[in-house]
């Protein structure tokens, strides 16, 4: 065999195995933010939350087993066992095809996401820097809310599909609810792409190059505190979550398109929400809280140019994510459901015109300022 | 005299919902610090109150001694009828208590049926049934859990009790004067 198509073959090798290990990675954090959200529900709610789910013979280890076994470590495997060892009955009333079809379109986008989303660097033998991420793609922002937004296919043909009042309710909002703030979402990005891509900086699209326009300067958090805001919003929404449960609606729609969905196929459904909220949570870190850069206004960089320094990178980038994550739940966990209406004032009335505004306020501090340089 | 309440405009602030936001954010946050409530029941039991109204049983005085004279006033309050009794004498042989008074032959209290309100300790002359603190009871089959007298006695035990009224009935009866 020649040398380069040796080369090739082990090129897509690896990359199979990488692919498998961010997606590995990726439903583990998942399957760990659902055991988060009921431990962190019962922590807020003054309970203890799930703390009785033991393995055989790990729980038996004198101190670690009874501690790992308070904090429910186990409790993610029992879910996901009950989830696959459960009857999966078919409601003689829907479509099947479509049927058994929305989750797999609900859960695909959830993990195709994650491929552009960067969570670390390593240095290469001269010690060029580069991002730890399957697919460096040049306009991976793109791609990520063009991917992201398709999750909502799911959701609809879940609620169509399954032929009855509540679940189509459920795809209905769902769908006006993603459009609406799907608009806020991406214009409130344009002024980050602004800062970011100055004269003379190659960020472009890439999560990677808006990381390292922030390395050496501000977290957009703090450049920008009203796109964050409508984004982080715009967030919750898309990932519907409380406060913008809209397709679930569990007081009011029973499970919204969840409702005709049992066992496995509703599993599916629970993981990608989740994943949503994972990957949400990393978009977020990388576009406005830097990434994996340590501190927000210097550029100082304790990461040392090694595996280790990469390690330290990912780690750091992992605290982010997991606070957003904890965010996440807390915000769930303190405020109640919007009325549909308001969901809707509040995308098309005030998250609009105000991303919109933002928008011009920064085109014209940044026009101003690049003039006057 | 209707009571006027000021209700002031919003603020700018307010109108954004940001401030109530992070209040209520505040809240949770202190939520999550404070000591839990949840009680880890098979390991940790609730504390009982006084007079709390568990399962019913009969209890023997301080003495050992069966307090129940088969009266059956509690078979006929019972209100769902979960008692029987069947009455017996108290064999001559027993000369503690011969003659003295009546003893229950058969004493059986369905625990299914029974709805705790207590009638039987209350309407009981004798005070020789409590309701007891044991609040969960179970077990695999019907019959298991029609309690007979001798389970009763087991449950219910003895019971502090300031009457000894069978030394006082067999003083009386020595004295002559019985009733």
């Amino acid at each position: 065999m020649e040398p380069a198509t040796l080369q090739l073959l082990t090129d897509i090798l690896l990359t199979f195995v990488y692919a498998g290990a961010v997606i590995a990675v990726l439903m583990g954090i998942t399957m760990y933010t659902v055991l988060a959200e009921r431990k962190v529900c019962g922590w807020l709610q003054g309970r203890i939350g799930p703390n009785r789910t033991a393995l055989p013979i790990i729980a038996s280890i004198p101190i670690i087993g009874p501690f790992m076994r308070g904090l429910g470590l186990f409790q993610p495997l029992a879910d996901g066992g009950k989830f696959l060892f459960k009857e999966e009955p078919i409601p003689a009333h829907v479509n099947k095809v479509y049927y058994q079809l929305a989750p797999v379109i609900a859960m695909v986008p959830a993990l195709l996401t994650v491929t552009v989303v960067p969570f670390g660097v390593w240095w290469d033998s001269v010690g060029v820097k580069h991002p730890l991420v399957l697919a460096n793609i040049e306009i991976g922002i793109l791609f990520l809310l063009a991917i992201s937004s398709l999750g909502v296919y799911g959701i609809v043909m879940a609620g169509w599909a399954a032929n009855s009042k509540f679940p189509f309710m459920g795809g209905i909002r769902s769908s006006a609810q993603m459009i609406s703030y799907e608009l806020a979402m991406v214009v409130s990005l344009l002024p980050v792409l602004m800062w970011s891509n100055g004269p003379g900086s190659t960020a472009g699209l890439s999560f990677y190059g808006i990381v390292t326009a922030q390395e050496n300067g501000w977290w957009l958090i703090f450049a920008q505190p009203l796109s964050a805001l409508i984004f982080l919003v715009a967030l919750f929404a898309e990932t519907n979550r409380l406060p913008f449960d809209m397709p679930e609606s569990e007081t009011e729609l029973v499970g919204g398109f969840q409702t005709e969905y049992g066992a496995f196929k509703f599993g599916m459904f629970f993981v990608a929400e989740y994943a949503h909220i994972v990957v949400g949570s990393a978009v977020f870190s990388l576009l406005f809280l830097g990434g994996w850069d340590f501190l927000p206004f210097s550029s100082f960089n304790p990461y040392p140019e090694n595996w280790f320094g990469s390690l330290l990178s990912i780690g750091w980038f992992l605290v982010k994510v997991c606070s957003l994550i904890f965010f996440f739940i807390w915000i769930r966990w303190t405020l109640p459901r919007f009325r549909y209406d308001q969901v809707m004032n509040i995308g098309w009335k005030i998250l609009l015109p105000l991303a919109i505004g933002n928008l011009i306020f920064y085109t014209l501090i940044l026009a101003i300022y690049d003039a006057n340089r | 005299m209707a009571k006027v309440v000021d209700r002031k405009p919003l603020t700018w602030a307010e109108h954004t919902y940001l401030p109530q936001i992070v209040g209520g954010l505040k809240i949770t946050l202190t939520n999550l610090f404070r000591k839990k409530v949840t009680l880890q029941y098979p390991e940790e039991r609730p504390v009982i109150p006084d007079g709390y109204r568990g399962i019913p049983t009969l209890v023997k005085d301080p003495n050992g001694r069966e307090k129940c004279v088969s009266c059956q006033l509690c078979e006929f309050v019972c209100p769902p009828k979960a008692i029987r009794i069947t009455p017996g004498a108290i064999p001559e042989e027993n000369t503690e208590r011969a003659h003295i008074e009546k003893a229950p032959q058969e004493f059986e209290i369905n625990m299914l049926r029974c709805i705790y309100c207590g009638f039987c300790q209350e309407v009981c002359p004798e005070e020789a049934i409590f309701l007891q603190d044991t609040f969960s009871l179970s077990g695999y089959s019907r019959e298991e859990l029609v309690f007979q007298k001798q389970k009763l006695y087991e449950i219910g035990g003895t019971l502090p009790d300031k009457h000894f009224k069978w030394d006082k009935k067999r003083s009386a009866a020595h004295a002559g004067n019985a009733h």
